[in-house]
């Protein structure tokens, strides 16, 4: 198991590497932060080149990366080009925002599809299996800035139970977190139906049968366990995909996170803020895959002995 | 179906039983698997129920238990009265869902068929004993765990203690039955419901699983259902028989008479269709004799009675010569191989043309590696292959290719060896189209029509799909398509294994027929002998990748001389509940053939003890099989 972890983190910090360099890369395309600071108007070529010069945006790229990679090592992201506030303290006030938010989605999101999904697969062709399916299906088929928006006219504007916008209090993270919930249970239940369904087929399900346990023992403790490989799987891709969303959600919601901080520094070529950003959110998914890894074993002894 | 009078179980009434089914129907959606059977079971004793696939005796077990409930089964009709250890007889049946659970596992326990299945993957061997426990007996953990040692030793497992906490993928597929075992009968159930519960096991495991339910049956005193396809072990374990065919049950009578004076044509066909060991005693070639078929209801004999002297030992066809296929497996983070399994070491053979060479041995003895080295599926570490005298390493990339028509495959589970999404024509067709062997359409069809009516099928069935066949005319398909690039040689690995003993009888007939009229050589892959000893001229017993005895079938069959071909004889179960047979007590577990680096395998050295009989000698050979 330690060598296995070991190798993990050795790929991960490949995937960190080439992901940061992507991301530099990428960045540089988006357009002059020089014009963006001094707005359009009466500067002169040399006034642009002194202030690229002063942002170090003269340097070659190599040079510019290396100095982003060495700030990363020592947890220093540079400052913002708009204002010169540290990114990391700007990435530190954003960060435990969108933690908050994906993780109030995502175990929103499996505490409700775990008993569907084990629901439809034992009713299975039966009318709750069908309608599940069906009720999934239309989750999925909603876009996510529909939904919030929907949510944002029925429950703040019309009835004003709920605030429109912003994170304060437990009440601000209900309709942010539910938007992305209902698009993520959609896939989980049909997920978990599926896990389930291969595996109530199998022998041992019978076995356990034959034993006299209970019927929830059979499924939350015999087969749930059993199906729950894909599962984590699936939860470890659908925190990257997660996170992509997030910037929307956020910008409809106004949520101090991360999105909001990746979004306005897109608008603004703020090259620093981006690149730490970015870099951060990467830094979590592969952590996140880390775990899903480690949880594969703690899960399934077949794969711990490898 | 009912030309025979449907014997009477004695006293149906028998106040004495435990378990009394009566015109029991299961149904699934309108298909009636099981059609008003009715049977006793005695306290303590064993009853057998004996049928080929889609008898209906798996369904009646489940039943009985009411698991066809999961099954999308519904019991149609009839009472399943159950006499309980404590208070008043019952009809399962119309049990509640709570009286049924303390029933299930409590009273009635049951063993099924795939002890590589059977166990949850997640959970460790002591946990799975010890939930029945906790759950029946209100034992705490503690003394629980300590009873499923207990079990653990009952059922003969060596190092109970370290068992408890291991999981089930670390076990053989016998020890994993053995544990299914201690499971079942952890609570000392009155009744064990055992479905084929040594099919999917080599026979010396088999014979080890059979002793320990016999023994513990004795000692608890429980009755046992045992659902088989098999009369060798119906013979040796039933005291009563009941015979189903098709949902029904044809026969039921105590096992001698049955064996002696079966009444139902049914059971006459299934008896005759049982291959016996020994009985070819004094035969010095194979022969194939007609097999009892049920056509529609009626018994019908069909095929001939022929010695299959078809074998010419002039010069041989493929010649082998200390071939060793060894695989990689176990890497250290730095990719280093750390374990290698020895799947075939220095094995040396030869078949000749019109000859029928049967590689025999357990899982493991690397039978099925040299078989697929041979139709080059796997590249071999050392040794040589000459076929027809061509040394094959030295083959050009065209040769081989021509190599692979010579040489056909057929495989053991028809179903997955055939593409569900093409016709069986096509699939026919393939090896043909292929090898370039006949070009016009027109005469591809008419031969693959050709080759349908010669493995007993019609020729449109061309045009069918593998799911519309039988399991035996799906093996008869692949029978055809491994004839169809005209090979000198078919590789039968475990081909009729599979097969219900009818159907297999038929399967082997019409091998052995296929040879005598296109003088085929094959090399016959199985752990069964007692097919060995119908269909092959000479055997080679393998044990972990070297062939330990080689000789003619009367040679190895008659006068066994390494201790591990008489330990597999043994082993067979003999289909005659009057032989006594001098049982020899096996024990152990098959070795592992995978080595760490560096230790190599010593390699048997081979004397000849009459006329092409070889056997390797005992003091360098293995120490663990006698």
């Amino acid at each position: 198991m330690a060598g296995f972890i070991l190798k993990r983190l050795l790929q991960a910090v490949f995937v960190v590497l080439a992901v940061t360099l992507i991301v530099s890369f990428a960045v540089r395309l988006s357009g002059d932060p020089a014009i963006m600071l001094t707005g359009a108007g009466s500067v002169t070529e040399q006034d642009l080149k002194n202030i690229r010069q002063a942002l170090g945006l003269e340097r070659p790229f190599i040079v510019q990366y290396l100095s982003f990679l060495q700030g990363i090592v020592v947890g220093d992201f540079g400052r913002s080009f708009m204002g010169g506030t540290s990114v990391s303290k700007l990435i530190g006030q954003a960060l435990p925002a969108t933690l908050l938010l994906a993780f109030a989605s995502l175990l929103t999101s499996i505490a409700v599809s775990i008993p569907l999904g084990v629901y439809a697969a034992v009713k299975r062709g039966g009318a709750p299996d069908q309608l599940i399916r069906i009720l999934s299906l239309v989750g999925l088929s909603f876009p996510n800035f529909w939904l919030a928006i929907m949510m944002v006219l029925f429950f703040s504007i019309t009835l004003g139970w709920l605030p429109p916008s912003g994170m304060e209090g437990p009440k601000s993270f209900i309709m942010p977190a539910l938007t992305m919930a209902i698009i993520l249970t959609a896939t989980n239940v049909r997920l978990v139906r599926t896990s389930m369904l291969e595996t109530l087929s199998q022998q041992y399900i019978m076995v356990a049968r034959s034993k006299g346990l209970k019927d929830w023992v059979v499924l939350y403790k015999h087969a749930l366990r059993n199906s729950a490989i894909p599962l984590v799987t699936y939860v470890g891709v659908q925190f990257g995909n997660l996170i992509g969303s997030i910037v929307i959600v956020e910008r409809v919601f106004n949520w101090p996170g991360m999105g909001t901080l990746a979004f306005d520094a897109i608008s603004a070529r703020d090259y620093p803020v981006l690149q730490g950003s970015i870099t951060v959110l990467a830094l979590f998914i592969v952590l996140i895959n880390l775990v899903v890894d480690i949880a594969y074993g703690l899960i399934d002894p077949r794969i711990r002995t490898e | 179906m009912n030309s025979a009078p449907i014997a009477k179980p004695a006293g149906s009434e028998a106040a004495g039983s435990l378990l009394s089914v009566r015109s029991l129907s299961v149904e699934f959606g309108s298909f009636r698997a099981v059609n008003e059977v009715s049977f006793d079971v005695q306290p303590g004793k064993t009853l057998a129920i004996v049928g080929e696939s889609g008898s209906g005796k798996s369904v009646t077990s489940l039943a009985i238990m009411r698991l066809t409930d999961y099954t999308g089964g519904r019991i149609a009709g009839g009472e399943i009265l159950f006499r309980p250890s404590s208070g008043e007889p019952l009809d399962l049946v119309k049990a509640s869902d709570d009286r049924l659970r303390q029933i299930r596992g409590n009273e009635i326990a049951m063993i099924f068929q795939e002890p590589m299945t059977s166990l949850n993957p997640v959970f460790t061997i002591g946990n799975q004993i010890a939930e029945t426990l906790i759950l029946h007996e209100g034992l705490s953990s503690r003394d629980a765990r300590l009873r499923a040692k207990e079990l653990l030793q009952k059922v003969r497992l060596p190092d109970a203690d370290r068992l408890l906490d291991r999981y089930p993928h670390q076990l053989s597929g016998g020890m994993r039955q053995r544990v299914m075992i201690a499971m079942a009968l952890a609570c000392r159930p009155k009744l064990l419901i055992a479905d084929e519960p040594t099919t999917a096991l080599d026979v010396t495991i088999q014979a080890q699983i059979l002793n320990i339910i016999r023994d513990l049956q004795q000692e608890m005193g429980t009755a046992v259902i045992f659902i088989t396809h098999d009369m060798g072990v119906v013979a040796e374990m039933a005291d009563d028989v009941v015979v189903m065919w098709k949902g029904n049950k044809v026969e039921e009578a105590p096992v001698r008479e049955i064996f002696a004076a079966p009444k139902h044509p049914y059971t006459r066909a299934l008896l005759s269709a049982v291959p016996r060991l020994g009985s070819l005693k004094g035969e010095p070639l194979p022969k194939r004799t007609p097999v009892t078929v049920m056509d529609g209801g009626e018994p019908k004999l069909v095929g001939e009675t022929r010695v299959q002297d078809t074998a010419n030992y002039a010069k041989p066809i493929l010649e082998v010569e200390k071939l060793t296929t060894r695989f990689d497996v176990g890497k250290t983070f730095l990719g280093r191989v750390t374990h290698r399994v020895h799947a075939v070491e220095e094995v040396s053979f030869q078949i000749y043309p019109g000859e029928t060479l049967a590689l025999v041995g357990e899982s493991g003895s690397g039978k099925s590696t040299i078989g697929r080295t041979l139709q080059q599926l796997i590249e071999p570490t050392s040794g040589m292959v000459r076929f027809e005298g061509r040394d094959m390493n030295a083959m050009s990339h065209g040769e081989r290719r021509r190599l692979r028509q010579q040489i056909q495959y057929i495989f053991q589970d028809p179903f997955a060896s055939l593409d569900p999404r093409h016709t069986v024509g096509y699939s026919i067709a393939e090896p043909i189209v292929v090898h370039g062997l006949i070009k016009d359409r027109k005469a591809i069809d008419r031969r693959v029509q050709e080759l349908l009516e010669q493995v007993g099928l019609r020729p449109e069935h061309a045009k069918r799909y593998p799911h519309e066949f039988s399991g035996g005319q799906r093996q008869r398909v692949c029978i055809a398509r491994a004839l169809a690039s005209d090979p000198k040689l078919i590789i039968a690995d475990e081909s009729v294994s599979a097969l219900d003993v009818s159907i297999q009888a038929q399967i082997v007939n019409l091998l052995m027929e296929l040879q005598e009229k296109r003088g085929l050589s094959y090399l016959f892959i199985t752990h069964d002998m007692a097919v060995v000893e119908k269909i092959s001229h000479r055997v080679a017993v393998m044990y972990l990748g070297q062939i330990v005895e080689i000789g003619t079938r009367q040679a190895v069959f008659e006068n066994p001389q390494h201790s591990y071909t008489r330990k597999l004889l043994s082993a067979v179960p003999i289909a005659d509940p009057q032989r006594e047979r001098a049982k020899m007590r096996i024990e152990g577990e098959i070795p592992s053939p995978v080595r760490p680096v560096g230790q190599e395998p010593a390699i048997h050295r081979m004397q000849e003890i009459e006329p092409g009989h070889w056997v390797a000698l005992e003091a360098d050979a293995i120490r663990g099989a006698a």
